[in-house]
């Protein structure tokens, strides 16, 4: 840590981290709701539950997003961030503003349209919010000594981000294009602006991770930010194959959005060969770990598992099955969750002075979590395609088919239990780091 | 060798270019002559059921044109595979619904509340969904 108000970051990551256990409670609700068990549905019934496990997902990834700007932009802007009270405050505020649409959920306080349930008017509270947090990154940015790629490409994807909530609170009256623009805000964030995100966080951990030149690193990041937009502008169009637009967006999504795995897959050989060749071993393995894992889990859990039923031919038929959660949960788990991680991993022992690298704790969250999650993503994949079958091919109703597949959410109960103690473990490893200090600031030669 | 000027260019002039034909194919088709959303058959009372349908966030259990929770059944051409009369008594029905054992929250809606429900959901089996709904609905007159 080379400034003091880098501090602040450590806060955002843990509001992250208890909203991500919050998120784990309902996961359970769902998973045992689905293998038959909905003891708790007089209380939380299955739309709170998808609701709340859907947006507590969006908030902590968020406010782990938010936490990575304030830690990396002092850094690579080289001045302390321009107020320190203004960001508890919005720290404050993006707590308060989540918990109230959680509860609301509880309450019949939504609206019903999947990823963006928070009541609209909360949604002017989260504009104020994010305008409040890009006000204090926009201005340490311009005040600061030098203005790198990694730092512009982060704050770009968080902008953009902000921009594009505004479409998905336009009213509409009908469902087809209520969903049309619901989309320009889920897969614009993240099959777009997040990537950006996540690119300039990957950047900044590389270079502080590998060693390799600044310039090389950057040059590289522009290529699959590049390639990301390039797909995934257009792979929108796999959202709109089958909700009644035109059959354009069946060309036009089927060919960009087979093009999209291509940007992982660069993103990924990007980690690995940057890896590889830097000459700087940082002491900090975890978060390598954590860094190279994102990148190589998100080309398997976005890029690849995204392209099974991208094309128009298959997703005739997967369209609206449990498939889409297939790929969901390691897409979002690879691409967001893990580079989350990985910048907690790394700037933790910066923020709090205690370098607790490598240690056995940690490697095990790591692949629990990971082991976990891919048997997650296999017990839903067998469920989505076997309710493929007998559903859409052999013509069986809904709910005689989710009797069917009922046993395959025992497996998946089982593999979250592994995920969520390597997950429990990374908390306790948070935990372990203690808090954060000043003191911390001149320990960090290493980084 | 790709410097980092020619690497930004990439990024910022695709970025660019493909936003802009975005825009263009939104602009699109969305426009009159090709437009297949069914957009002029909306009535009050179709407004009235969507609004039923978002506020009770039956997205987060059904789906609907395929979109939706993944726990209850698809509702695109309900009415032909359970008839009008079914889905009035599911929607007013004090307790909680429960076939096969799954449960669906009791909200008792009011007669004219199910009504306006029926005629979101007779709206939305009139839309041009480029075949999805003959796979979805096995019961559908489509595919019969």
């Amino acid at each position: 840590m080379k400034y003091k108000s880098q501090k602040v970051a450590y806060w955002f990551f843990a509001l992250s981290m208890l909203l991500f256990v919050l998120q784990l409670v309902y996961g359970f609700i769902m998973g045992f709701a689905h293998a038959g068990f909905d003891g708790l549905h007089d209380i939380i019934p299955f739309n709170t539950a998808k609701a709340v496990h859907l947006n507590l997902l969006v908030v902590w990834l968020l406010s782990g997003f938010m936490g990575a700007a304030y830690y990396i932009i002092p850094e690579e802007a080289q001045r302390e961030l321009v107020s320190v009270k203004l960001a508890y405050v919005q720290l404050i505020s993006l707590a308060l503003v989540g918990v109230a649409a959680i509860i609301g959920f509880h309450f019949n306080i939504w609206e019903g349209r999947k990823f963006l349930e928070i009541p609209r008017g909360l949604d002017y509270l989260v504009v104020i919010n994010v305008l409040l947090f890009l006000g204090i990154i926009l201005t340490t940015l311009f005040k600061g000594k030098r203005r790198t790629t990694t730092a512009l490409v982060l704050t770009m994807g968080l902008f953009f981000a902000a921009l594009l909530y505004l479409p998905g609170m336009l009213p509409f009256d009908s469902q087809v294009t209520d969903s049309f623009f619901r989309w320009w805000v889920v897969h614009l964030w993240v099959e777009g602006v997040w990537e950006l995100i996540m690119g300039g966080i990957l950047s900044f951990l590389l270079i502080k991770l590998t060693g390799v030149d600044r310039e090389v690193i950057e040059k590289w990041l522009y290529v699959i930010v590049g390639l990301t937009f390039l797909s995934g502008v257009l792979g929108t169009g796999h959202h709109y194959y089958y909700i009644g637009v035109n059959k354009i967006w069946l060309i036009v999504g089927g060919i960009f959005s087979a093009l999209e795995p291509l940007a992982f897959l660069a993103m990924a050989l990007f980690a690995v060969n940057m890896y590889r060749k830097g000459e700087k071993k940082h002491p900090n393995k975890l978060a390598l770990y954590w860094t190279l894992g994102a990148a190589i889990v998100s080309f398997v859990g976005a890029g690849l598992l995204g392209f099974a039923h991208t094309l128009p031919q298959t997703n005739l038929y997967t369209h609206g099955t449990l498939v889409t959660a297939m790929h969901g949960h390691l897409a979002f788990w690879g691409a967001y969750a893990m580079i989350v991680l990985a910048i907690i991993s790394y700037s933790l022992p910066n923020m709090t002075g205690r370098k607790l690298y490598d240690s056995s704790r940690g490697r095990m969250a790591f692949w629990f979590s990971n082991i976990g999650m891919i048997g997650m993503t296999v017990a839903f994949g067998v469920a989505g395609v076997v309710q493929v079958y007998l559903e859409r091919k052999m013509k069986m109703e809904f709910m005689e088919v989710q009797k069917e597949i009922e046993v395959h959410f025992y497996v998946l109960i089982l593999c979250a239990t592994l995920f969520v103690t390597g997950i429990i473990l990374y908390i306790i490893d948070f935990y372990k780091h203690g808090r954060p200090t000043d003191e911390a600031i001149d320990l960090t030669s290493t980084d | 060798m790709l410097s980092k000027k020619q690497a930004r260019a990439f990024f910022l002039g695709g970025t660019l270019v493909t936003f802009l034909i975005f825009i263009g194919l939104t602009i699109f088709s969305l426009s009159k002559d090709v437009d297949q959303t069914n957009h002029e058959n909306i009535t009050e009372a179709v407004v009235r059921g969507k609004n039923l349908w978002d506020s009770n966030n039956c997205m987060g259990c059904h789906t609907i044109l395929g979109e939706g929770g993944y726990y209850a059944p698809e509702l695109t051409k309900v009415i032909d595979r359970r008839g009008k009369g079914y889905i009035k008594a599911v929607l007013m029905s004090p307790v909680a619904w429960e076939p096969n054992g799954r449960k669906m929250v009791a909200y008792g809606f009011s007669e004219e509340e199910a009504l306006d429900i029926i005629e979101f959901f007779d709206w939305i089996d009139d839309i041009d969904l480029n075949g999805f709904d003959t796979v979805v609905s096995p019961l559908a007159k489509d595919n019969n």
